[in-house]
């Protein structure tokens, strides 16, 4: 039986934790994701789970704390947001190339500067290649949802890699929405006890990890790291397989939002999914063949399967809700336009820079996107702002 | 397991893990070393000073508590035995000379 609540994307969060009941938490609270270690720490205070909670002194401490912890053989999570997620930045490196499958709740903020404690994805963006597997969340019901699935992915034997499960601070972070929770038991059940095969506290098997790794080897065990990434994206599949057994909740790669015949369609992620589903809805009344394809696996990222996707569109949309400073594109275009490129696909795809330091993202903006969709004319600049106030 | 420089990546550990302990004895650093440490026996009283600082491990001693000539396969030539000797019994020289 599944539990009818009422949670905030954090509590929710916390409350995973909970129930999967991992050996050590290590966090540093930041807005908006302070909640999290917070709650957490009252669980373990109430006795409510067996967590050794490290209440460590920043956050580059928190990941190092992991890292120790996930080597010797422990279960080990995290939560950070924004600027504790830059301070951290060197460790979260180590932990995927020491291939140490931790866990972490990262509530996407703006980095600062200047100072800015609300929503966009330039945290999560600024690690996008760091080896670690990114889950991407709608709502507070798929920031749960994630977490449940979470260690079964990332401690895979094929995959091996450090996860972060994403939602948007204080849209997601903070709103409070109706959820469907799984009973603990069968969290418990479904998520498993960890059995590393190598670790450090293995008194008769002693290992050696994270040694020098001069000319002859750090290649290869990048190439390594890259053949898990490949490996992770059929077991993220695999494992919402079984989850969909378990809860009747589908997930895939990416959703596809009235895709079938669509014509005009926006790709973006986390929780703008829900407004551009409203605008789609009211379109798609008017006649307009609008499509939503909201990444949930942003790493791995699942170029291919995308690219096809969106072959049949007339003109795509790419909300990138991260500061774009390159001249080139934000991330998530660029990475949609080089899996198009590379398989030959020439559909106009447009870029929007958008939802900045939690600039409100409305109905009516998302609006203009379909409609510039549908008046597309000049692609010789690419490159928009949404929401931006100019003269 | 054996890994060398002609080990393709497949059949590398993940994450460069060692799983057989005690293996920095096949990792010899001694080519490191620009100045030598010479042992001259004649001179040596084995008065016992120089082993204990050797930052290396790198002044056998035998069964008779006596110290034997230098492990160039590990001594990286810092020269510290040949301050603390009394004798002059450990000269340094230039490597390659």
């Amino acid at each position: 039986m599944s539990i009818r609540e009422r949670l905030s994307g954090n509590e929710a969060t916390a409350f995973a934790m909970k129930q999967i009941n991992p050996d050590v938490v290590a966090a540093f609270p930041i807005t908006p994701s302070t909640e999290i270690p917070q709650y957490f720490s009252t669980y373990v205070d109430n006795g409510e789970v067996d967590t050794e909670f490290v209440a460590v002194e920043s956050e580059h401490s928190a990941m190092s704390a992991c890292i120790g912890a996930e080597a010797a053989g422990a279960r080990a999570m995290t939560a950070t947001s924004a600027n504790g997620l830059e301070y951290m930045w060197e460790m979260v490196q180590i932990a995927s190339s020491m291939r140490l499958p931790i866990v972490m709740a990262l509530v996407n903020r703006a980095i600062s500067g200047p100072l800015n404690i609300h929503s966009d994805h330039s945290d999560a963006m600024a690690v996008r290649d760091s080896g670690w597997i990114m889950l991407f969340s709608e709502t507070n019901q798929e920031a749960y949802d994630n977490m449940v699935m979470a260690h079964r992915i990332a401690e895979n034997k094929d995959v091996l890699l450090p996860l972060m499960v994403c939602q948007d601070g204080f849209i997601t972070s903070h709103s409070i929405e109706n959820i469907e929770l799984i009973e603990t038991e069968e969290v418990r059940k479904f998520v498993g006890t960890y059995k590393p095969e190598h670790y450090l506290l293995d008194r008769k098997n002693p290992i050696s990890m994270g040694p020098m790794d001069l000319q002859p080897y750090l290649f290869e065990h990048k190439r390594q790291q890259w053949e898990a990434m490949k490996n992770a994206k059929q077991v993220i599949l695999d494992v919402a397989k079984d989850f969909e057994k378990l809860t009747g909740r589908k997930y895939d790669l990416f959703e596809e939002y009235k895709m079938e015949d669509a014509e005009y369609v926006v790709v973006c992620m986390n929780s703008t999914a829900g407004t551009v589903k409203n605008v789609i809805d009211r379109l798609r009344a008017n006649g307009v063949k609008a499509g939503l394809l909201k990444i949930r696996v942003f790493r791995p990222f699942p170029g291919e399967e995308i690219a096809k996707a969106l072959s049949k569109a007339k003109a795509v949309a790419i909300l990138d809700k991260t500061p774009i400073l390159n001249l080139t594109g934000g991330p998530l275009y660029e990475d949609v336009t080089s899996a198009m490129y590379t398989l030959n696909m020439n559909v106009p795809t447009i870029d929007y820079c958008y939802g900045i330091g939690g600039r409100d993202v409305t109905e009516s903006q998302i609006e203009t996107v379909y409609s510039d969709l549908q008046n597309l004319k000049d692609m010789s600049n690419p490159y928009r702002f949404l929401g931006l106030k100019s003269k | 397991m054996e890994i060398n420089n002609n080990t393709p990546w497949q059949d590398m550990t993940e994450g460069g893990t060692i799983y057989d302990a005690g293996n920095s004895k096949t990792f010899k650093t001694g080519d490191w070393r620009s100045m030598k440490p010479v042992f001259h026996p004649d001179k040596c009283k084995q008065c016992g000073l120089c082993f204990p600082v050797c930052p290396e491990n790198s002044i056998p001693v035998n069964k008779e508590q006596k110290r034997e000539d230098f492990n160039y396969d590990f001594c990286k030539g810092c020269g510290v035995c040949s301050k603390v000797c009394p004798f002059g019994a450990i000269t340094m020289e230039e490597e390659g000379k």
